[in-house]
């Protein structure tokens, strides 16, 4: 099972990338929400996995019984979930009103604070 | 600067003149008090600066710096007179002599530093301010530049001095002058001491212009004359003939010092003379005979003899004086008639019988003639250079050629424009005022004096610092009428060779004149290609670094990531020794998920439809929230359905209102980019496999085990540990969101406003 997620993992984060590394924002866009699932699965599976005993304690106990999954990754992606989408929702905006300003989504055509000739 | 002309002077420049003028008068009167004592026993004093770096503010004023110390606040007095009615109702007046004082106070502190790191910062301070005095009247772009030329170039040398003393005090153990010097023997010994002198004379000549650092400091006349009388002839310059007079202790004295000293310095002495007699504007020709004093005074230095560092300190003062009165009297002759022109100026005599006088004196010590110092001074270099080895001639003939051409620079500067028929210039020549003839004057009464009387020299200032930078030795006897001896009639020689070559200096101008339009080196433009070399390879590293391409910036980062990561595995052998995975079986149910997730993710990179996009992202998103369930982590499978319905809906919304996604065609694949992704994704399952076959440490997740109830009152862990044990951190997390929300909120306000007319119909 491992190692079909440390595979799987390792097809999203290539695609994810793949997706990055284009010109249009939207695209890119597309490949930070597949990175951020592929790094979440990364830090979920560093803390081992564990099928069918979440981590609570039953009424009464005062410490789990037995061997229970890891909560530890569990409350850090939490936080990345969240921290993920507020990342997501921002520059869905940013990108929403790049274009409504510079009327494109090609990254190399926004070039309003460096035009083109100041390289040469 | 005639520009610079003064029509209502107030008396000596107001608040801020007194105050330049009195402040070196005062350490002037404080020093000359404490001669008597230190031409017996260097004074020491010095408190803790950054004790943790050994580097203290202590001080040492022994003949070498007292010298110094009385030439800055001397001439400093004298000049800041003088600028008191040369700028004194320029506007920028109050700024012009705040950075004189700075200059001032730097100056001294470099001659009088014990500690090497603090000779550095004074040695930065007289560089800076050098600039800002260089540059003084910014609205020229040739001062501009110059100032720029003047600080890089000494800047450049500055910085490879500091790597010098630093390799030095690591050897010595200790950046005290004081420390250091005693250790001269081993120093030279060392392995590192060429390296330590080479970066020890590459400040110091840079600093002291000579050849091939030297085109700086004729461009730095652009500065107000007083400024080039102080900074550019009497004091700054000479920072590195300090320095090496400072050093010789414990870097002279070997045949490398030797031969570099005297070999650089006897160069850029005959260099400049020659050069000197090609200029037309007197200032120039002052500034070349500047650069001659420089390389004589380098030269003797590297002699190395008793004879030859006591005939150094005997010139350096002679030059100061006798110098610092030429620039002060041509800044007079420039205020007065309009012109510095050589060419054009004659018969001023009459008029300004003062400046005249002035003018005689200084240029009489200059060429060397009885009974002024100036003779003694080249008397001395003479038996100093005869003094030599057998073999050594050529110092003296340097020193020979240098001299007549400096008799020859003293007509042009001082002979030529007083005498004969009055000529025309732009203003009508006058008198000075006297604070303006003051300082010239003196300084000329004071070539005579000590011409007449050179014991006092010898007593007070000579010996104490021959005795500061050779170590113990008889002092010399100073006098006027040295019998007949060889020095004498090389003496006699040099003002016949002088009196000859004066007589047909015009000729020898425009033949050097003509040489110099064919010669195809000229480090002053060198200078400017060397500059724009820089420019060019800046923009060009610019344009390669930052592109402002977005996809260029990915390609590096991931690129990055492989090589280090992978390159960390391969170097390592990592790849090789992956740990074993536990073996046990994939539920069908388990697989089915994963080949979802990897089927979704392909998809979106496959399609060109927007919606199938969105469609493959949201089976990615199901399927990880899929094994959060599986693998028993409940709270973040609901979190995460929720965000990526979210996710999709929002996406969706977007897109509504954005183009196309380009169509699909062979020609959007990009095997470079597919290279890299495959990479990436690569080196991750790999550093998967080896994190999930390491061993792991439970201690911090036991910890939450057992504290979760007892500590917080939480059965359900995850949630005990986001809202008690890292409640911090999700306090950031919301504020984090809430940034965000408010972030795009202000994005998306104003969008109907920046949408041209046009656009929103369409």
């Amino acid at each position: 099972m491992e190692l079909l997620l440390a595979i799987t993992i390792g097809i999203v984060v290539a695609t994810s990338v793949y997706l990055m590394l284009d010109r249009n924002v939207l695209r890119f866009l597309f490949g930070l929400v597949l990175l951020s699932n592929a790094v979440n699965l990364v830090i979920f599976a560093a803390g081992r996995l564990t099928a069918g005993a979440p981590p609570l304690i039953a009424d009464g106990a005062y410490a789990p019984d037995g061997q229970i999954a890891n909560a530890l990754p569990q409350a850090l992606v939490l936080t990345a979930i969240v921290i993920g989408f507020g990342l997501l929702a921002f520059t869905l905006a940013l990108v929403y009103r790049t274009y409504k300003s510079l009327g494109t989504v090609n990254s190399d055509e926004m070039r309003l604070a460096e035009p083109e000739d100041t390289h040469k | 600067m005639a520009d610079d002309y003064i029509k209502v002077p107030r008396f000596m420049g107001g608040p801020a003149g007194w105050i330049s003028i009195l402040f070196p008068a005062a350490l002037f009167i404080y020093f000359a008090g404490l001669l008597p004592q230190i031409a017996q026993t260097p004074v020491m004093r010095g408190i803790d600066w950054v004790p943790s770096l050994g580097i203290r503010l202590s001080v040492i004023l022994d003949g070498l710096s007292m010298t110094f110390a009385l030439l800055i606040t001397g001439i400093g007095t004298a000049v800041t007179l003088y600028s008191s009615r040369y700028l004194g109702d320029h506007p920028h007046y109050p700024r012009f002599v705040s950075y004189l004082l700075i200059f001032m106070v730097g100056m001294l502190g470099l001659v009088l530093a014990d500690n090497l790191i603090s000779v550095f910062v004074f040695w930065e301070v007289t560089t800076i301010s050098s600039y800002l005095l260089i540059g003084f009247n910014a609205d020229k772009a040739a001062s501009r530049r110059s100032a720029l030329q003047a600080l890089l170039v000494t800047g450049a040398g500055g910085l490879i001095l500091l790597a010098g003393i630093i390799v030095l005090g690591n050897i010595a153990g200790s950046y005290e002058l004081s420390e250091i010097l005693p250790q001269g023997d081993m120093i030279r010994a060392h392995p590192w001491y060429l390296a330590i002198l080479l970066m020890f004379l590459a400040g110091a000549f840079t600093k002291s212009a000579q050849v091939p650092f030297h085109f700086w400091l004729p461009n730095a006349m652009a500065a107000p004359t007083p400024v080039s009388a102080y900074l550019h002839s009497a004091t700054m310059v000479k920072a590195g003939v300090f320095l090496m007079a400072r050093m010789n202790p414990a870097l002279g004295g070997t045949d490398v010092w030797f031969w570099v000293l005297t070999i650089f310095g006897g160069v850029t002495a005959v260099f400049a003379s020659v050069m000197a007699l090609r200029q037309t504007d007197i200032k120039q020709v002052l500034a070349y005979t500047t650069l001659m004093a420089l390389g004589t005074l380098t030269m003797f230095i590297g002699a190395g003899t008793h004879y030859a560092i006591s005939a150094a300190m005997l010139f350096l003062v002679v030059h100061s004086l006798y110098k610092a009165a030429l620039f002060l009297m041509i800044g007079i002759v420039d205020h007065s008639t309009g012109t510095r022109d050589a060419t054009v100026l004659r018969g001023l005599g009459r008029a300004m019988p003062l400046t005249a006088l002035a003018a005689a004196l200084a240029a009489l010590s200059m060429a060397g003639i009885p009974p002024l110092v100036g003779f003694v001074g080249k008397e001395y270099m003479y038996k100093a250079s005869l003094g030599l080895d057998q073999g050594m001639i050529w110092v003296t003939a340097m020193t020979f050629a240098a001299s007549a051409l400096m008799f020859v620079a003293g007509g042009i500067v001082a002979l030529k424009p007083f005498r004969g028929q009055l000529a025309e210039t732009p203003h009508k020549a006058h008198e000075g005022p006297w604070q303006m003839l003051a300082g010239p004057l003196v300084l000329g009464a004071l070539s005579l004096t000590f011409g007449l009387m050179p014991d006092l020299l010898g007593e007070y200032i000579v010996g104490p610092g021959a005795r500061a930078v050779y170590g113990p030795h008889e002092d010399l006897h100073l006098h006027l009428w040295g019998g007949l001896n060889a020095a004498l009639y090389l003496s006699l020689a040099t003002f016949a060779a002088g009196l000859l070559l004066y007589l047909v200096h015009t000729r020898i101008r425009s033949a050097l004149t003509r040489i110099e339009n064919r010669n195809p080196i000229d480090f002053d433009a060198g200078w400017d290609r060397l500059l724009d070399g820089f420019k060019a390879f800046a923009a060009w590293q610019t344009g390669l670094i930052q592109t402002g391409s977005l996809q260029r910036y990915m390609a590096v980062i991931f690129g990055a990531f492989i090589v280090m990561v992978g390159g960390t595995y391969l170097v390592k052998g990592a790849f090789s020794g992956l740990p074993g995975l536990s073996q046990a079986e994939a539920h069908p149910v388990q697989w089915t998920v994963l080949a979802l997730i990897a089927v979704g993710s392909i998809l979106v990179v496959w399609t060109h439809s927007r919606m199938t996009a969105v469609a493959g992202m949201g089976v990615v998103g199901i399927g990880v929230s899929l094994i959060f369930i599986i693998f028993s982590a409940p709270d973040v499978a609901i979190t995460q359905l929720l965000v990526e319905v979210l996710v999709v809906v929002l996406v969706s919304l977007v897109m509504l209102r954005l183009p196309y996604l380009p169509r699909r065609s062979s020609k959007n694949f990009r095997t470079g980019h597919a290279i890299i992704a495959g990479g990436v994704g690569v080196v991750t399952t790999f550093l998967m496999i080896s994190v999930l076959g390491s061993d792991f440490d439970p201690r911090l997740t036991e910890f939450f085990e057992k504290a979760s109830y007892p500590d917080a009152h939480g059965r359900n862990i995850v949630n005990v540990i986001l809202v008690d044990f890292r409640a911090l951190d999700t306090f950031g997390e919301i504020t984090v969101v809430t940034m965000a929300a408010i972030a795009a909120y202000a994005l998306l306000r104003g969008v109907k406003k920046a949408v041209p007319d046009d656009e929103r119909e369409a």
